[in-house]
């Protein structure tokens, strides 16, 4: 590939964007720089980068109202920089479209494994990964199968679905209403309870220690998570 | 007898005084007829007793006078010590209220109940420091001698002829849970005095010629027994009320003087008042509310509430109970309330009357048993001192309108009584116009049915009775018929007419009544001053039909605080009458004795305690503003306003106390902790960054390891700081937003691990959700950070390697969630004030205390769920326990099927 992968970052605090510049640069990522949410759209028009990190407080435009903007024209991933306290505003985000968040103060080891989930599910073609491997735990999508070590675990239809959906996306954080739409159908998007009950059942059939989960994540106030694969 | 029933019961007011006695402290006092006879003696051999059982005792002020006895007992007693107070260059010695309430004692000695503070302490009088102290539901001894009794002081005075001015109210005796008399005969005193155990030798000899005579101290000792024994019988009477065990009873005798509209009234009240003074018994002036009333004139009515008044002011107790029989009601009052002597005025009536009616007295005389009745002959009128203030007369003007309808009910009669003629006898028509007198008494009254009797005898005269159209009557039958016509019709519309008027009343009465009640209802469930006093100018403008303003002290002026109709300002003269009914706690203004040329009537608002307010009454149309009634009613209104004025002004001091010394202890707290708990992660943060810029090349990879890991720990810990803080910020502004749904509490914890994870890294975790766990409703993240917040609290205060156990389980309703540690536990003392802001155990061998935020985060946000979290020791080892109880949700259904077909 002749150009680096570029990254565009939004944020009106030059000490983040300075730690971004530095850490992202390190990482062999190209690293450009926007500090309102104007900026950001013209950059993301004129530089086409191929991923957004973006602050959802702005001096000029609340990030929301950026990442609507941007998802009008483009399809590229954007990573939402939010605080602890807005779990609506996460969810927001998300349901408009953004990739994926991560929490003011981060790690920058967070950030970049964030970066690599988001930019693989974007330049992978929609089921193409097929396979989820974590521990002893083995998923196959093609021959719908599902292992812990040698021995199969046997799932209810939607179980798998559930599963599948988190395989599809693992790495990335899901929301409540994205999982419901995607396996119950468009109708139960607000049905939460269905979810929190297969999750158990799930974890309880493929964690090692259903009591302190390891593969299927919770995020708080906005919804789970499949631990990255290996 | 009827309602025998009723009076098993205990009586309300009896339930309700015990129990507002509940929390308080208990006060104990010893009292003496003299200085010297041992009082402060007495108080200590009974503190030293509580003492040996085991209870808190501590002295707060004891004057031993140099007593070697009374020094004795001080032994082994905790002193508070006093505060000194400097006034005109000398330095008194005061009781330090603050350091006792602070020092929280069971039972607290206080010598010396009348002493008079020195001048700029919290109270001016002692025993209001000792009223606070009871209140704070510490117990109190104290001392007093008899001539510091208020109402004794004058008889005191006279005995003695000394005047003492330092005096206690009699209601802290009345209130005084229990009182010892010290009693020592006047020969002993007088021995002691010579002995010098109470004054030094050439002060004693005075004392005893001029105040320790045997003569005084006799009378002084029969004062002091007799009001103990009064404190004593009120004490049974509360006992027999709280258990409805029915009197009269030997011990202690009460006076009832029965109020009545005869203008002799006033002799007969002030005779009672001065039987029951002869007798030292307490005394009730009683109305019995009966029919009668309602027919009284305004005059009379006036009469009896002034009557009511009259024996209030001179000490009794007013009462009306609505009755029917007089007497009946009058014996079956005395019998529950212990009454021995009944007053009542002699009969002016006529032999023929009272034959006919029956008399009050001699019905009286006969049914009441063992009670004494005095019946009293009248002294002649005027002697009531009339109201100061004018009211209006209602007189009814003329109404054309009710004559108008009872000629066309005469004229339908007339109409009616030509259609029948042809089939009937003309004397039954007769009952057609009967008909007619009847109905117009009823619907308009007494004047108009009369004038109904008039129309119909002439009509039926003039258009049936031979020879017809003609007023002469030829038969001499129908003569008489026509006569006894015209008495019945007359009769019965009398009748008729008084009916109407009884019910007339008792509408407007029960409708008054009602609206009273939902004024005094509505009063109870307002929490702010200005709603209050909004509330009470409208009720009583319109009730009342006239404008009223309101006005309220602010400082020594009063200020006008509501008003209805709201724009209503005061004058100068005004301001003036208002000013002195404050003052003077008298009326004033328009209709009134002072300052008449005021344009509102001003009337004091006072409860028994104090006055509060001012009100002033106008009205645009000229001429006195009230009716009696309305005068009346006005009266009730303001006693509601004035209790409830009072009430809410004085939740308002307490809470304006309360809120500013917890400001102050908080704002002193956070002071230390963001000064400490932002320093120390930071010191740490740029301590190491600055040793690793400078000599991080020198240093070696594992060197430079340590100091990024210290970098990065104490970076996150400043991070959870601020995140409690923000927490405990919501939690006051009241910005929590609770979003309870269903939640998975295996999960919940599940998430709080993995928050946690490298708070716990240095110990062992065990999970014990049992199955049975009642599904909860809760907000998942408030949740989440309290089990955090536990479990680095359980991370904090135990040494590493030791087990941290998370276990839940379902108990009736509820789930229990714990969170165990094996650390040392939790101070006893300490097992509360954990929870409270900043506060912390400081663990002696680890420095890393927390900050004082996360407990309090966890009690605010369990509490906003609906759950109790508590704090325990461990039985079975050392190691703290903290429990989280929430309630159950009712409302999850069993969706496993559903959904896995959905």
């Amino acid at each position: 590939m002749a150009r680096p992968i570029t990254i565009l970052v939004v944020d009106d605090e030059p000490p983040i964007r300075r730690l971004l510049r530095t850490s992202l640069t390190a990482q062999g990522y190209a690293v450009l720089e926007a500090e309102s949410g104007a900026a950001a759209l013209e950059a993301a028009e004129r530089d086409e980068p191929d991923l957004l990190i973006l602050d959802l407080g702005l001096p000029d435009m609340s990030g929301l109202e950026v990442i609507r903007a941007l998802r009008g024209t483009q399809n590229l991933p954007i990573i939402v920089l939010s605080v602890r306290e807005d779990e609506r505003g996460k969810v927001e985000a998300l349901d408009l479209g953004a990739d994926d968040y991560v929490t003011k103060p981060f790690g920058v080891d967070e950030l970049v494994a964030r970066i690599r989930t988001a930019l693989r599910h974007r330049f992978q073609a929609q089921g193409e990964r097929p396979a989820f491997h974590c521990g002893d735990l083995a998923v196959d999508l093609v021959r719908r199968t599902v292992r812990r070590g040698e021995t199969e675990v046997r799932l209810s239809p939607k179980e798998y679905d559930l599963l599948a959906e988190l395989v599809a996306n693992a790495g990335k954080v899901l929301t409540h209403r994205h999982i419901l739409g995607k396996v119950w159908g468009p109708a139960h998007t607000q049905d939460a309870q269905y979810l929190r009950v297969f999750i158990r059942s799930l974890r309880h059939k493929l964690e090692p220690d259903p009591a302190r989960p390891q593969i299927i994540l919770t995020e708080p106030g906005v919804g789970y998570r499949l631990k990255e694969g290996q | 007898m009827s309602n025998a029933e009723r009076d098993d019961r205990p009586s309300p007011d009896a339930l309700l005084e015990a129990a507002e006695q509940e929390g308080r402290g208990k006060l104990k006092i010893f009292l003496g007829a003299a200085p010297g006879v041992g009082k402060t003696y007495e108080m200590m051999l009974a503190a030293q007793a509580r003492k040996r059982e085991g209870a808190d005792v501590v002295i707060g002020v004891v004057e031993t006078h140099g007593r070697r006895e009374t020094e004795a007992l001080l032994a082994g007693l905790e002193v508070v010590p006093r505060r000194r107070v400097e006034y005109k260059g000398r330095t008194l010695e005061e009781m330090d209220i603050d350091a006792i309430l602070k020092r929280r004692p069971r039972l607290v000695l206080v010598d010396e109940l009348a002493h008079s503070n020195a001048p700029g302490s919290r109270h001016p009088k002692r025993y209001l420091d000792v009223e606070e102290l009871l209140a704070a539901g510490i117990d109190v001894f104290s001392t007093l001698n008899i001539q510091h009794v208020e109402s004794l002081n004058d008889v005191v005075a006279q005995i003695t002829r000394i005047r003492v001015r330092e005096t206690v109210p009699d209601s802290i005796l009345d209130r005084a849970d229990d009182i010892e008399v010290v009693d020592l005969s006047p020969e002993d005193l007088i021995q002691r005095l010579r002995e010098g155990k109470v004054y030094v030798p050439h002060q004693a000899e005075r004392a005893v010629r001029h105040y320790f005579k045997p003569g005084n101290l006799t009378a002084l000792r029969e004062l002091a027994l007799r009001r103990t024994a009064q404190r004593v019988d009120e004490q049974m009477l509360s006992y027999m009320r709280q258990h409805a065990i029915r009197g009269p009873w030997a011990a202690g005798e009460r006076v009832l003087v029965c109020v009545s509209e005869d203008p002799s009234c006033a002799a007969l009240i002030r005779y009672a008042k001065r039987l029951a003074d002869r007798l030292h018994a307490p005394w009730i002036a009683l109305y019995v509310e009966t029919q009668r009333y309602h027919r009284m004139s305004e005059r009379e009515r006036d009469r009896i509430a002034d009557g009511l008044r009259l024996a209030e002011k001179l000490g009794a107790e007013a009462i009306t109970i609505p009755g029917g029989r007089i007497a009946e009601d009058i014996v079956s009052y005395c019998e529950p309330n212990n009454i021995a002597h009944i007053v009542i005025g002699k009969s002016e009536r006529s032999r023929w009357f009272e034959m006919v009616h029956g008399s009050v007295v001699h019905d009286l005389v006969r049914r009441a048993g063992n009670i004494s009745v005095h019946v009293i002959a009248g002294e002649g009128e005027g002697t009531i001192p009339p109201k100061t203030v004018q009211t209006r007369q209602t007189n009814e003007a003329f109404e054309p309108l009710p004559y108008l309808a009872t000629t066309g009910i005469v004229a339908a009669a007339l109409g009616i009584g030509m259609l029948l003629k042809q089939f009937m006898d003309v004397r039954s028509i007769a009952l057609v116009f009967l008909s007619g007198v009847l109905f117009s008494a009823i619907r308009f009254g007494l004047l108009p049915s009369l004038y109904a009797c008039l129309a119909s005898v002439l009509a039926y005269n003039f258009f049936f009775l031979p020879p017809l159209y003609t007023f002469t009557i030829s038969d001499p039958e129908n003569v008489v018929a026509l006569f006894f016509f015209l008495i019945v019709a007359v009769i019965a519309s009398n009748l008729a007419g008084r009916t109407r008027n009884q019910v007339l009343t008792a509408r407007a009465r029960a409708r008054t009544t009602e609206e009273l009640f939902a004024f005094s209802r509505k009063l109870a469930g307002i929490g702010t001053l200005d709603d209050l006093l909004w509330a009470t100018v409208y009720q009583m403008a319109s009730m009342l039909k006239v404008r009223i303003v309101l006005l309220l002290p602010t400082g020594s002026r009063l200020a006008v605080r509501a008003g209805y109709p709201p724009e209503d300002e005061l004058d100068d003269a005004d301001l003036a009458a208002a000013q002195w009914t404050w003052e003077h706690n008298r009326a004033a203004g328009r209709g009134a004795d002072t300052l008449p040329g005021a344009r509102r009537l001003f009337l004091p608002l006072r409860t028994g305690r104090a006055p509060v307010g001012v009100l002033g009454v106008d009205r645009d149309e000229p001429g006195p503003l009230l009716t009696p009634d309305g005068r009346r009613l006005l009266d009730a209104l303001a006693d509601q306003a004035a209790v409830a004025i009072e009430r809410i002004t004085l939740v308002e001091d307490i809470d304006r106390a309360r809120v500013t010394a917890e400001t102050e202890r908080l704002r002193a707290a956070l002071l230390t902790s963001i000064s400490h708990d932002l320093r120390t992660p930071l010191a740490s943060i740029i301590g190491s960054l600055t040793s690793l810029r400078s000599y991080g090349k020198s240093y070696d990879e594992a060197t430079r390891e340590s100091l990024m890991a210290t970098i990065q720990a104490e970076a996150e810990r400043l991070n959870r700081f601020i995140g409690n803080l923000l927490d405990m910020t919501r939690l006051e502004s009241g910005a929590v937003e609770l979003k309870p749904e269903p939640a998975d509490l295996g999960d919940i914890v599940g998430t709080a691990l993995q928050h946690a994870g490298r708070l716990l890294a240095d110990h062992r975790v065990e999970v014990d959700i049992a199955a049975d766990v009642p599904p909860l409703r809760v907000d998942y993240l408030l949740l989440e950070q309290t089990l955090f917040n536990l479990l680095d609290n359980a991370a904090k205060y135990s040494p590493p390697g030791t087990l941290i156990a998370i276990a839940a389980r379902r108990d009736g309703g509820n789930a229990i969630i714990t969170v165990t540690d094996e650390g040392p536990g939790i101070p006893p003392d300490a097992m509360e004030r954990v929870f409270d802001k900043f506060y912390r155990v400081h663990a002696q061998d680890r420095q890393r205390a927390g900050t004082g935020l996360g407990l309090a985060i966890c009690r605010g946000f369990v509490a906003a769920q609906g759950g109790t979290i508590t704090a325990a020791n461990r039985r079975d080892r050392s190691g703290a326990v903290f429990t989280i109880r929430l309630p159950a949700s009712v409302a999850e259904a069993p969706i496993r099927e559903v959904a896995e077909h959905g």
